[in-house]
């Protein structure tokens, strides 16, 4: 049993490949890749990629699949159905479930369901603290063991800087990230959306850029000084992407992450209270989208992640200052991407190691890659043909997604987990 | 002129037409206030809701008078004795109302944007009666008209308002509305109640009250509320009265002909000094009784929208 994809254009960042060329995955593995592969079997699957690109299977590190506690918004399974048709195949979930995933037995229980119900693979993060309380360390080592590949309290950011520190000490020995949502929520209290004049319009209490700012450089500071890997998460403004450049310049373990919808969209979009356009951080000026786009260009930003949160249509239709924060991403996202490519800011090959290696090397997991011998994760993709945005036909759950009917190019055709197709669509 | 908008949402969806129609349509309505029989059928057999999501006596009996005034059925809805505490939401219980016939609903809301919500979800028109800390129309077209009455018009005009711009949805809409019939703006207050978005929308920035308010021709002096956490914003009230109050010899600094407003209820002692509130320069319960001929007006207009 093989699948053999044939005349796609193979983009693979890791081993600097991009050449037209057929693909050869026999049980869970890549096997070959060369000018041309004549079928081996009968039973074998073949692709027609012509025309097409050939990738990686897509590597999404920030995901919240909702399950347990949430699944009226998202359960693994759907969660998973989404990053198929997205072209993911590989999803890293956030721990603010219900319970949250802070020990062993929830993370055991995530990746049970997402082995007998999930078609794409899901690799757990485990909560900083207990709770996401901000209070006392999780059982972070348990969760390693279990199967966690990183901590964060997303959404709920650790204030007290001295627990911060410890658990960023604590983690180095288990040999994986901390993942931080920067904000000082003194700053940002009581806020729901960018602080600035159109918020001042619209009478709505401000998030200023000020706080994500402050919670990055504390993280900053910290990662200096444990020496552990931070990853930041959904960079939203100007003044962060200055403080990660300067970072790294000083040769400090930080990588971070940029939303489609962070370098897509400006707090404009708010207007008319969409709820749609509501998530922390929140959608900022054009001035910050653009030192974003710059940032992307100049790897400062390292990976394009999603941070999709699925909420049903019950919980985003009220009050812009009651509705959650948070937006689907799975299924736009790769198209969003690629309008970087089409304006000309990274190459596609940029593109797909920002969606691929990289993020596997952050998370540490052995993905990302289509060397001969690797796990067969790739994604199919044409880049040409577009489509109009129908939220009603998603397959996650949720529908909240600003870009409903926007004409998006980026179809994505055939996406094959560990040698399986799982998703395809004509 | 025609006005045809189905909802009035806010004076920064409303142009300087618009505005001036609903002005114009306030004084012909003002003159039904003097008659002996104050009521014309327009409205008769029809429906409108006021949905008091946030307690309100003067606002709330204004509408009910300009309603009734125009003959409309009325039915009065607010939180405290609703659904809300059962936890049932905005919009159905915006459609319950929308299924007994409501053609016109007028909403009060603790939250920025929630008639919006409404304005999206409804068939039936829309008035906002305030919303959280955005816009407050009846209230700033209240303002609008008065200084109209008594300046002979807008344009041109010095307009000084004082107090917790931040947080005041009677200040965004009077900047939008005052702005657009064409007055210089200017708004003063503590540092942190005043920032400094506002000057992109059109509105000079003072710190100093006795800066502010030479050559003044208008003061509108806002209601400092306690209830919206603004004594985060000072040291305290004391403070801020020593500073932002409006007194006697403040006042002389603006126009001779300087008139004074309050959208109320006022904390004598604290934005005015009695002496001050209770004297003929002040037009504050000149606002209230036009109030109900600008509100018979805006309901007068999308009503008559629908009838179309």
């Amino acid at each position: 049993m093989g699948v053999l994809i044939k005349n796609g254009r193979v983009i693979d960042p890791s081993q600097s490949l991009d050449m037209v060329s057929d693909i050869y995955v026999q049980g869970d593995r890549v096997k070959e890749i060369s000018k041309r592969i004549d079928t081996p079997r009968k039973s074998d699957t073949v692709i027609d990629a012509s025309g097409q690109v050939v990738a990686p299977g897509l590597i999404d590190i920030h995901v919240h699949l909702r399950e347990p506690g949430y699944e009226h918004k998202e359960t693994i399974k759907t969660g998973c159905l989404a990053a198929a048709a997205g072209g993911f195949t590989s999803i890293v979930c956030m721990p603010n479930t219900n319970p949250i995933n802070d020990n062993a037995s929830v993370t055991e229980y995530i990746l049970l369901k997402a082995r007998t119900e999930g078609i794409v693979n899901v690799f757990p993060i485990g909560a900083i603290t207990k709770g996401e309380k901000g209070a006392e360390l999780a059982d972070i080592g348990e969760m390693c063991e279990a199967g966690c590949v990183a901590i964060s309290d997303d959404g709920m950011p650790v204030t007290d800087s001295g627990l911060m520190r410890k658990a960023m000490e604590y983690v180095k020995p288990f040999g994986i990230p901390v993942i931080t949502h920067a904000e000082d929520t003194g700053l940002s209290a009581g806020g729901v959306m960018n602080e600035g004049f159109t918020s001042t319009e619209l009478g709505l209490r401000g998030i200023p850029a000020a706080s994500e700012e402050v919670g990055v450089v504390r993280d900053i500071i910290l990662c200096e000084l444990t020496g552990t890997p931070l990853h930041i998460c959904h960079v939203s403004t100007k003044g962060s992407v200055r403080l990660v450049r300067a970072a790294k310049k000083r040769g400090a373990k930080v990588t971070a992450e940029a939303t489609p919808h962070h370098f897509t969209l400006t707090d404009k979009e708010v207007y008319g209270y969409n709820t749609n356009a509501k998530m922390n951080p929140p959608l900022r000026t054009q001035e910050d989208v653009d030192a974003i786009i710059e940032g992307i260009a100049d790897g400062t930003i390292d990976v394009i992640a999603t941070d999709h949160a699925p909420h049903s249509q019950d919980e985003k239709n009220v009050e812009f200052d009651l509705a959650p924060f948070g937006i689907v991403g799975l299924e736009t996202a790769l198209s969003l991407s690629l309008q970087l490519v089409e304006k000309g800011i990274i190459t596609l090959d940029e593109m797909i190691k920002k969606l691929t290696i990289v993020p596997s090397e952050i998370v540490g997991i052995e993905r990302g890659t289509l060397a001969p011998g690797s796990i067969a994760d790739l994604v199919v993709f044409d880049l040409e043909r577009s489509r109009t945005v129908d939220p009603g036909e998603f397959f996650s759950k949720s529908r909240n997604t600003p870009f409903s009917g926007w004409e998006l190019k980026g179809v994505v055709s055939n996406t094959i987990v560990s040698g399986k197709v799982v998703f395809g669509r004509n | 002129m025609a006005f045809d908008k189905k909802h009035i949402l806010g004076l920064g969806e409303l142009s300087a037409e618009e505005i001036n129609v609903i002005l114009d349509t306030a004084e012909s309505m003002k003159e039904i206030s003097t008659r002996d029989v104050k009521k014309v059928p327009t409205l008769k057999g029809r429906t409108v809701v006021n949905l008091f999501f946030e307690p309100s006596t003067r606002t709330r009996s204004s509408f009910e008078i300009a309603e009734k005034r125009l003959s409309a059925d009325v039915l009065n809805f607010s939180a405290s004795q609703s659904s809300v505490v059962k936890g049932e939401s905005l919009v159905d219980t915006a459609r319950n109302f929308e299924a007994m016939g409501a053609s016109i609903m007028v909403i009060r809301h603790g939250m920025s944007g929630a008639p919006f919500v409404l304005a999206r979800e409804i068939n039936a028109s829309v008035i906002n009666a305030g919303d959280g800390s955005h816009e407050h129309p009846s209230q700033a077209l209240i303002d609008i008209f008065t200084i109209r009455e008594k300046k002979g018009g807008i344009e041109g005009l010095n307009v000084l308002i004082v107090g917790d711009i931040l947080n005041s949805r009677v200040a965004r809409s009077n900047i939008f509305g005052l702005r657009k019939l064409g007055a210089n703006v200017r708004i003063a207050g503590p540092a942190t109640i005043v920032p400094e978005y506002f000057s992109e929308m059109g509105a000079e920035i003072f710190y100093s009250l006795e800066h502010a308010i030479e050559n003044v021709d208008v003061v509108i002096m806002l209601r400092i509320q306690s209830e919206r956490k603004t004594l985060e914003y000072f040291p305290s009230i004391r403070e801020y009265s020593g500073l932002y109050g409006l007194t006697r010899e403040k006042l002389r600094l603006a126009k001779k002909d300087v008139i004074v407003m309050h959208p109320g209820p006022i904390n004598r002692g604290v934005e005015l000094t009695s002496e001050i509130a209770d004297d003929p320069d002040a037009v504050i319960l000149e606002q209230v009784a036009n109030g109900i001929a600008v509100r018979m007006a805006m309901i007068y207009l999308v009503g008559l929208g629908e009838s179309l």
